[in-house]
């Protein structure tokens, strides 16, 4: 085993990730009962409605032994807006902890419903829920509860309310990207000073805003390189066909020979397709994945700056409090105890954004190293695949073009 | 194309500094510089990855971000070691390398002798101007010559020098190509360059000229392959005669043009006695200027075989030649069409190259990047493994280019033979055109005979003879003795393009079996060599990834 000398351990990291979760298709195993587990998965994307309302519906299915959830195994319908519902829910929630990220929400009208990207958007919610059920704190919540059990009528209800009072995904972007632009001015060191000073905690925030960039292009690179197997493999399907034509006219032994590499081609055109998607789903995806999760760190980033904000405003204001208490103390003030009491109140909202903001910080120190470890072993599984995938590719290639061989040695000696 | 701007012009940006990283971390190297004896290809080939001259040395190793692959790797090897062009033995994928004339040398040494040889190279383009006044004083016409070196111990060129050079413009190429047209009907003669291309338009000087020469350097191996037309007059003189080509442009149109004669259908209204330098002209196609009443009646005649009720007095017979003609014309289609899906192919294997190569380029990015900002070891070890990443991507993209240039030598021949197919159809139009003479030739014999007969039952009527009716059939006998005597011309000429299109048939069809199937086979032993090559380098990076297999995760 060729690694670089680290203590990480990837084996104990691997049996944490799989503790209690089922990150495949299949319906989750039952293990033995004594030890809590929760596993979820998603499955069998249909498409339900007409036009322009049509959508995809997914089956979750859960089965665990926590005690808050209705029976070992629960089957419930679920769309796309429900996993939104579930993760601005979290992210209000449990701040400071690096929410799993979710696929995007909108593609281009005609593929929204072919079935790769259906497939690509099922495997990515299955991620996401499971992430949620193996995370300590995430799997406690109320609200993953519910979305895992609640009826549909049920979910339908609760996603409506939240669009009135929290807010729409779309608004939601539009603060990430206020709050965004803020921590980069803020990382810039362009906006006034109302932020941290912690040197270890700018080094993180500039990893991560760098980072991003980073994945986004090997991504990018990634995704074309799918585009190219694809498009060699209809131009060697192409050149088969053609060559094909050739050897029919030629009709003696060296027409045979080209026959047989026409067909070959063709046979080479389907592998090259077939590895095209897989590198999609097991390579492309997963950088893709890394990214949207970079990019929710992000998120929790701006919600950081907000609670310090929130707290260093909330600290200035009960200072001017005091002194304004101070103040109506020595006049006599009739306001006296008025002003006590808002005083009072004041405190205590500011200990909370205190203790809010502290909680985040703590936080994030322990997930950052979750995350770190995390990736490494979601990377180090899509470079492996990438690499069989490919090996497997370039030794068929290798076969079909060698088994040509002793066949044109036949021509030759005709 | 990776962007090699970045690489080569600014040694502190970050591609910069990725350059030197990834080259020479190891000046020990005992395979540098690469032992390829022709190290010098085409500057758009320059391979960023390569070494090259200006690159700095970094000696200590915790600078590397990738393990500087193996230069025994990269090394073009051409998996097959056919070539068409004789090798003197060094493994060299370029061939035509205009500045080294001797790697097309047999090796006298080597095992067997070549014998009969003609070698040809063209070089050294020169600008020159026209000599003569031009019609707009002060301006004057430049135009290329091209420096036409003859290498043959062929005794007709004389036994002395085995070495010769003379200079040569387009224009004469022309004239040597239409000389042989006229002189070599009925053989596939290889077509020559064309006179301007779309490229010539838009092309920069340089490359317009260099592609010109490379052009005439192929058409002019071509002339010397051919068994007949290798030992041709015009041929000789165009490589051999100093100064000016002392070949006549092909048909002085100008001249016959302006003296108005139209020989060969005055020899049919029998004003003329024809001589025989005029009865050579019978065996020329119809060409315009001179032969305007000439191609007015064979145009009469191929529409009357085209359209008229009753079937021309002389047909092409030789089913065997239409079935091959047939099968030739089918050929020519189908290889039209590989030619094209091969282009296609080339380009599709061109692009994963470079994705492949910007894939590799991105994750050495973030190998640095991980490495630099490290806290937790976590990410030494991603660190770790996506430099492994990025090594195998960049190994691969240099794999496909090398296997592109190797695909892109052996389907050539694909388009070498598109040419050939033109000359064939040359051949068969000469063929076809010296039918239509012989045709037009027996139409009027039995049109003159018709009128004769005509004229002698006319004129039997009248008792005592008809004297003009009896000097009209005069005339008309005299008419068609010159046209007998032309048509004998025609005919002979025709049996003699006939057995040419059979002989060359029979020629191209054994070596065109040889051709394409060396093609074939250099085709699939490349594909299969370099597949191989590149299993090798995802299967390394397999097992350097191999603790994250599935395997590993259920231990």
């Amino acid at each position: 085993m060729k690694m670089s000398t680290a203590p990480y351990d990837l084996e104990q990291q691997q049996q944490h990730q799989r503790s209690g979760v089922a990150a495949s298709s299949q319906s989750p195993r039952s293990p033995s009962s004594s030890t809590p587990f929760l596993s979820v998965s998603v499955t069998d994307p249909v498409k339900l409605g007409n036009g322009v309302q049509a959508y995809i519906s997914y089956r979750v299915i859960t089965k665990t032994n926590f005690p808050e959830y209705q029976g070992p195994e629960k089957i419930v319908i679920r769309r796309y807006s429900d996993f939104v519902w579930l993760r601005d829910r979290l992210f209000e929630k449990y701040k400071g902890i690096f929410i799993p990220p979710l696929p995007e929400k909108s593609a281009v009208e005609k593929f929204r419903f072919s079935a790769e990207f259906i497939e690509m958007r099922r495997q990515a919610l299955d991620l996401f829920v499971n992430r949620i059920a193996s995370h300590h704190e995430l799997q406690q919540s109320e609200d993953l509860r519910m979305f895992l059990q609640a009826e549909e009528e049920t979910m339908e209800r609760l996603r409506a309310q939240e669009t009135g009072i929290f807010k729409k995904p779309s608004d939601l972007m539009q603060i990430f990207k206020d709050v965004q632009s803020k921590v980069s001015d803020v990382v810039l060191g362009k906006e006034k000073p109302v932020e941290e000073s912690d040197p270890d905690y700018e080094k993180l925030k500039h990893y991560i805003f760098e980072l991003e960039n980073h994945l986004a292009e090997a991504q990018k690179h990634a995704y074309r390189l799918v585009k190219r197997h694809r498009e060699l493999g209809q131009s060697l399907s192409d050149f088969g066909k053609a060559v094909k034509l050739l050897g029919a006219s030629e009709g003696n032994s060296l027409g045979k020979a080209f026959s047989e590499l026409g067909i070959k081609s063709e046979i080479l055109s389907t592998k090259l397709q077939k590895e095209a998607h897989q590198i999609l789903m097991n390579f492309e995806e997963p950088l893709k994945d890394y990214v949207r999760a970079v990019q929710s760190i992000k998120a929790t980033i701006a919600e950081r700056a907000n609670s310090f904000r929130k707290q260093c405003q909330l600290a200035e204001t009960v200072k001017l409090k005091e002194i304004d208490l101070e103040r109506q103390r020595l006049h006599r003030s009739e306001k006296l105890a008025e002003a006590e009491r808002e005083y009072h109140e004041l405190k205590t909202e500011s200990e909370q954004a205190t203790k809010t903001f502290e909680s985040i910080v703590r936080l994030m120190n322990e997930e950052i190293g979750r995350f770190q470890e995390q990736k490494t072993l979601d990377m180090g599984i899509a470079f492996h695949e990438f690499a069989k995938g490919q090996a497997r590719l370039a030794n068929d290639i290798a076969g079909a073009w060698r088994s040509l061989l002793p066949k044109l040695e036949a021509c030759s000696a005709a | 194309m990776m962007n090699h701007h970045d690489f080569q012009q600014d040694p502190d940006d970050d591609d910069g500094v990725m350059e030197s990283l990834l080259l020479h971390d190891e000046p020990s190297n005992p395979l540098q510089p690469p032992p390829n004896p022709n190290p010098n290809p085409k500057p758009d080939h320059h391979h960023p990855l390569l070494p090259s001259t200006q690159s700095p040395k970094s000696p200590t190793t915790f600078n590397s971000f990738l393990d500087p692959p193996s230069y025994a790797e990269a090394i073009f090897t051409s998996f097959d070691s056919s070539s068409s062009s004789s090798s003197n033995g060094t493994n060299h994928s370029h061939h035509h390398n205009r500045n080294t004339l001797t790697d097309e040398l047999p090796s006298r040494s080597g095992s067997g002798s070549v014998s009969d040889y003609l070698y040809i190279f063209v070089s050294d383009p020169q600008k020159e101007q026209e000599t003569s006044a031009s019609l707009v004083p002060g301006a004057a016409t430049t135009f290329y010559t091209y420096l036409i070196t003859t290498r043959t111990d062929l005794p007709e060129f004389g036994s002395s020098t085995s070495e010769f050079a003379v200079r040569r413009r387009f224009r004469d190429v022309v004239t040597l190509s239409d000389r042989l047209a006229e002189s070599y009907r009925g053989y596939f003669v290889p077509v020559r360059p064309d006179k301007s291309t779309v490229e010539s338009q838009v092309m920069q000087k340089q490359e317009f000229v260099e592609q010109r020469r490379a052009a005439l350097e192929k058409y002019l191996r071509k002339l010397a392959a051919h068994p007949v037309i290798r030992r041709s007059e015009e041929l000789k003189l165009f490589l051999e005669a100093k100064g000016r080509l002392p070949l006549q442009k092909s048909t002085d149109v100008a001249s016959r043009m302006l003296d108005g004669a139209v020989k060969l259908p005055k020899q049919l209204f029998g004003s003329e006695v024809a001589t025989a330098g005029e009865l050579s002209e019978v065996v020329q196609p119809a060409k315009g200027g001179r032969d305007l009443l000439r191609i007015f009646k064979e145009l009469k005649q191929s529409v009357t075989n085209d359209w008229g009720g009753s079937k021309p007095l002389v047909v092409e017979e030789d089913k065997e030649f239409l079935e091959r003609k047939e099968k030739l014309v089918e050929f020519e289609q189908q290889l039209s069409g590989v030619s094209q899906q091969a282009e296609s192919l080339v380009k599709h294997q061109q692009d994963m190259g470079e994705t492949m190569g910007e894939l590799g380029l991105a994750f050495v990015k973030l190998t640095k990047f991980e490495t630099e900002e490290a806290i937790f070891d976590s990410q030494r070890t991603r660190a770790s493994d996506m430099r492994n990443v990025a090594t195998a991507a960049v190994k691969a993209s240099r794999l496909y280019r090398e296997l592109n240039t190797q695909t892109i030598k052996h389907l050539d021949k694909l388009h070498e033979y598109l040419g050939t197919m033109l000359a064939v159809n040359n051949a068969f139009a000469d063929r076809a055109s010296a039918l239509l003479t012989v045709q037009t030739l027996s139409s009027e014999l039995a049109s003159l005979n018709s009128r004769i007969e005509k004229l002698e039952v006319a004129s039997s009527k009248i008792f005592g003879g008809d004297k003009s009716r009896m000097r009209k059939i005069e005339e008309l006998k005299e008419a068609i003795r010159v046209t007998e005597n032309a048509k004998t011309c025609a005919d002979r000429e025709y049996e003699r393009i006939k057995e040419n299109n059979r002989s060359e048939l029979e020629r191209i069809n054994k070596e065109r079996h040889d051709d394409f199937l060396s093609m074939l086979r250099g085709f699939v032993v490349n594909q299969a060599g370099y597949a191989e090559k590149m299993a090798a380098v995802w299967e390394k990076l397999a097992e350097e990834t191999t603790a994250y297999s599935k395997e590993a995760a259920e231990l």
